[in-house]
């Protein structure tokens, strides 16, 4: 099923069963059944206003297709997309939809914030058809209940949008990476240090015994930040390859289970330690890639209540572990009774996130 | 404005209801004196006032938890307050409701710079809540024009903005984690102090919601260093177009000010008038902010500089020392003031895409001429936040209406031109029948079917956001 237009995909959704809700099929994880519906020919750019620094696009438009053209404005979408075709094994183009229905980030998440906080409106077709819009293509924007961020992360279980709007950025005139070796407790504390002080880091990463930052803005300022951050540091201007950290892409070719941690920074180092797995660290210890070579390791017991843990790649025999984090029967009612109303008939993505 | 009529069932309980909230809570909590209920009869929005049936004033989430299971059993609609500054009605009650007012829940609970992060009641103010860490070179970053007062649940519930948030975005980008209590009492944890929460973003629709899904008892924020400096530069222009291009300019170059304030003419001279600051008597000002070291600061100015002299301006002034940055900040911080002074004024919020600027504000020149009420412009520009203050006398009959009238022009207009009809205010009851020029009905129905899942029985703050005719099957059931 591979609809072109908006009354087409609401066309297409009336009539039908269970569904697979697929962009490019690049960043999917967990388990759904049904039909694949490919949104991939619902694409085009509507409108790009580089002044108001402001996007809008059809959801099946490709990745490739919109950064080449902020590009030529010399914008770019602030959230970095974190390409997961090496680690996931897949084929194919991400589009603009696939990433908001994963709220796909990269390290400037922690400056800058997610995807779901870059982006300002949606359109979306839910579970009857019917065509929905929400938000819209300001900065600011209160107007009603945020749906917005509601369709961000949802991984196509509350609807399959149709049409996306951005606040984008413009691509900073200086960037420099500063570096240096250090053990993870160490490298941590190091991380911990340059994001409490005021010097605006756009990223900060640990990843196989050396730490980095990465500093952004006008010339001026980042040569500035650069050297009091050596000062209280001790690190060196170097090279980091920040599409390495933001792709994960130490673990493509390595075989085992991945699992992706969101975490209070201060709790990475022993967590680590105590799971004794290979680990790429980003957002200053937030966020943990781990490699678990056997898939016998219990990471979600080892996060406890200092944050949650996803399998973003399973070994064969993992199928009973939960792909989404398992949620408090509190969370997991409001959840079922959104899903059982966005989608009454149970046609999306059945099987994910749950 | 019309409300729902209230409830005469629930209205006659009131001592049941008043002996058992007695049961759950201390003495000097549960507020059932009409002398003292009228304390809580309105918000900002002063036009409209209801005493509500009872206020109660909780200290813990468990105290909340038990007067929503009494509410909840005894089917008596709750309107949820802050501390009361809601321009848009969001606090205003109706005759048969509880208020439940969080202002004695105002501790902070965890102050974590590690993890970067603070955890506070939501009854204490944003103000204060910066307050409480900058000694040690932090700040929360959402800074509402209000936050002397405004306390955290409200921000929540509006997901209220303010002139930084250029730089450091809304309440939901500083939002980290929430304790919520339901309806009927359940209470969920949602997100904590790490920066994804698992599942759906319940926490991004909970965060705007204006009350209507839960009542927030606690609040995980995300907090930053401060910088080590900023400083403000004034720019006069001879129209309002050429001010609109110089703001988009300076986005478009890529530099990235904590602030850019616009104000029109009939701003300009109403502030002058009252606060003196010494603005140039031009068509538009530009009060533009940046932030960092000296070094940093002086960077950036002079690229701003040099954009803005691209645009012949009547004037740039740059601020020498802390007592110039003072003078330039101090008119913007007085326009609402001095718009006061001259007479009662309505403050819109609607918000438009940047490049429809010059449009808009012509379109509201030409209608005040129309309604023949003055209007000045004070707003946020960098992300096109609008702020129109109607003037209008409240003494005169007809005058209040007509103002509103003139101001669903101005928040139509927002809407024809690709904005909305609220940027941080919030919908209340003051847009809340606007909102079908905005959305169609299955769009509103999407929002409504969010409400049946945390609120099937529609009572928290019921006569809100949404227009009272598309609610009524809801309400009433």
């Amino acid at each position: 099923m591979r609809p072109r237009t908006e009354a087409e995909l609401s066309e297409m959704i009336k009539g039908a069963q269970a569904l697979r809700v697929q962009g490019g099929g690049t960043r999917r994880i967990g388990h759904a059944v049904g039909e694949i519906l490919d949104t991939s020919g619902l694409s085009g750019v509507q409108l790009y206003e580089p002044g108001a620094l402001t996007l809008v696009a059809l959801a099946g438009t490709s990745l490739a297709e919109i950064e080449a053209l902020l590009a030529t404005e010399r914008q770019r979408l602030a959230f970095e997309v974190p390409d997961m075709r090496g680690l996931l094994g897949r084929k194919g183009a991400s589009t603009i939809g696939g990433v908001v229905a994963a709220n796909a980030s990269g390290p400037r998440r922690v400056q800058l914030g997610a995807c779901r906080d870059a982006l300002l409106g949606v359109r979306f077709v839910d579970g009857r058809g019917d065509v929905i819009k929400n938000g819209g293509r300001v900065m600011k924007n209160v107007t009603g209940y945020d749906l917005v961020k509601l369709l961000a992360g949802s991984q196509g279980t509350l609807g399959v949008l149709s049409e996306v709007s951005f606040k984008v950025q413009a691509v900073p005139e200086a960037c420099v990476t500063l570096t240096a070796a250090r053990d993870l407790p160490q490298g941590l504390a190091d991380l911990r240090a340059a994001l409490g002080s005021p010097y605006d880091i756009s990223g900060a990463a640990w990843m196989a015994g050396r730490v980095m930052i990465r500093l952004e803005g006008m010339a001026g300022s980042v040569a500035y930040r650069a050297e009091r951050l050596q000062d209280l540091l001790g690190f060196e201007a170097g090279a980091a390859d920040w599409a390495a950290i933001r792709d994960v892409t130490a673990f493509a070719d390595k075989p085992g289970a991945v699992w992706k941690l969101s975490i209070k920074p201060t709790e990475a180092a022993g967590l680590i330690d105590r799971l004794g797995l290979e680990a790429i660290c980003d957002w200053g210890g937030g966020l943990i890639w781990l490699l678990d070579p056997s898939g016998q390791s219990d990471v979600r017991a080892a996060v406890g209540a200092t944050g949650q843990a996803s399998l973003v790649r399973a070994l064969p025999g993992m199928e009973r572990v939960p792909v989404f984090p398992p949620e408090p029967a509190a969370i997991a009612a409001l959840t079922a009774g959104l899903r059982a109303k966005f989608d009454p008939r149970g046609i999306f993505n059945p099987g994910m996130m749950v | 404005m019309d409300m729902p009529v209230p409830n005469a069932a629930v209205i006659a309980r009131k001592s049941k209801l008043v002996s058992r909230l007695r049961s759950v809570l201390p003495a000097d909590a549960v507020i059932s004196d009409p002398a003292e209920t009228r304390a809580y009869e309105c918000d900002a929005l002063t036009a409209y006032r209801c005493a509500p049936l009872v206020a109660v004033l909780p200290r813990t989430t468990a105290e909340v938890a038990a007067v929503l299971k009494i509410c909840h059993e005894e089917q008596v609609p709750v309107v949820p307050r802050g501390s009361g500054t809601s321009l848009a009605g969001g606090a205003l009650p109706t005759a048969d409701c509880v208020i439940i007012g969080v202002a004695r829940m105002n501790a902070v609970l965890e102050t974590d710079y590690d993890n970067r992060f603070i955890r506070v009641q939501s009854g204490r103010t944003n103000l204060s809540v910066t307050g409480a860490i900058e000694s040690d070179g932090w700040f929360y970053a959402p800074d509402p024009s209000s936050q002397l007062a405004c306390a955290i649940a409200g921000n929540i519930a509006m997901n209220s903005g303010g002139a930084h948030c250029l730089k450091y975005g809304v309440t939901t980008n500083n939002l980290l984690g929430v304790t919520l209590v339901q309806m009927d009492g359940t209470v969920v944890e949602i997100g904590g102090p790490w920066l994804d929460a698992a599942g759906i973003d319940l926490l991004g629709v909970i965060c705007g919601a204006e009350g209507q899904l839960g009542v927030v008892t606690e609040a995980t924020l995300r907090i930053l260093p401060k910088p080590e400096g900023a400083r403000p530069v004034l720019v006069g222009f001879d129209s309002n177009e050429v001010a609109g291009t110089c703001v988009s300019d300076i986005i478009k170059a890529g530099i990235l000010p904590v602030a850019i304030e616009f104000m029109d003419r009939p701003c300009i001279r109403a502030t002058e008038a009252f606060a003196k600051a010494g603005y140039p008597d031009c068509e538009a000002l530009l009060i533009i902010e940046v932030e960092g070291a000296e070094s940093e600061i002086a960077e950036q100015l002079a690229r701003i500089k040099a954009i803005a002299m691209t645009h012949n301006p009547v004037e740039f002034r740059e601020a020498a020392d802390e007592d110039q940055a003072k003078r330039i900040w101090l008119g913007r911080k007085s326009a609402f003031g001095a718009m006061g002074q001259i007479n009662d004024y309505m403050c819109l919020d609607g918000t438009i895409p940047v490049s429809s600027l010059p449009y808009v504000l012509r379109r509201i020149g030409e209608m005040s001429t129309a309604y023949g009420l003055d209007v000045g412009n004070v707003f946020h520009a960098g992300d096109g936040n609008m702020h129109p203050l109607i003037l209008f006398d409240a003494n005169k009959p007809g005058d209040l209406e007509l103002c509103e009238a003139f101001g669903a022009d101005i928040l139509k207009l927002c809407v024809e031109v690709g904005g909305c009809l609220t940027g941080e205010h919030g919908v209340g009851i003051e847009k809340r029948d606007l909102m079908s020029v905005q959305f169609n009905p299955v769009d509103l129905e999407a929002q409504l079917r969010v409400k049946d899942v945390f609120d099937p029985g529609w009572l928290l703050n019921p006569a809100k956001v949404f227009p009272l005719d598309v609610t009524a099957g809801r309400r009433a059931g």
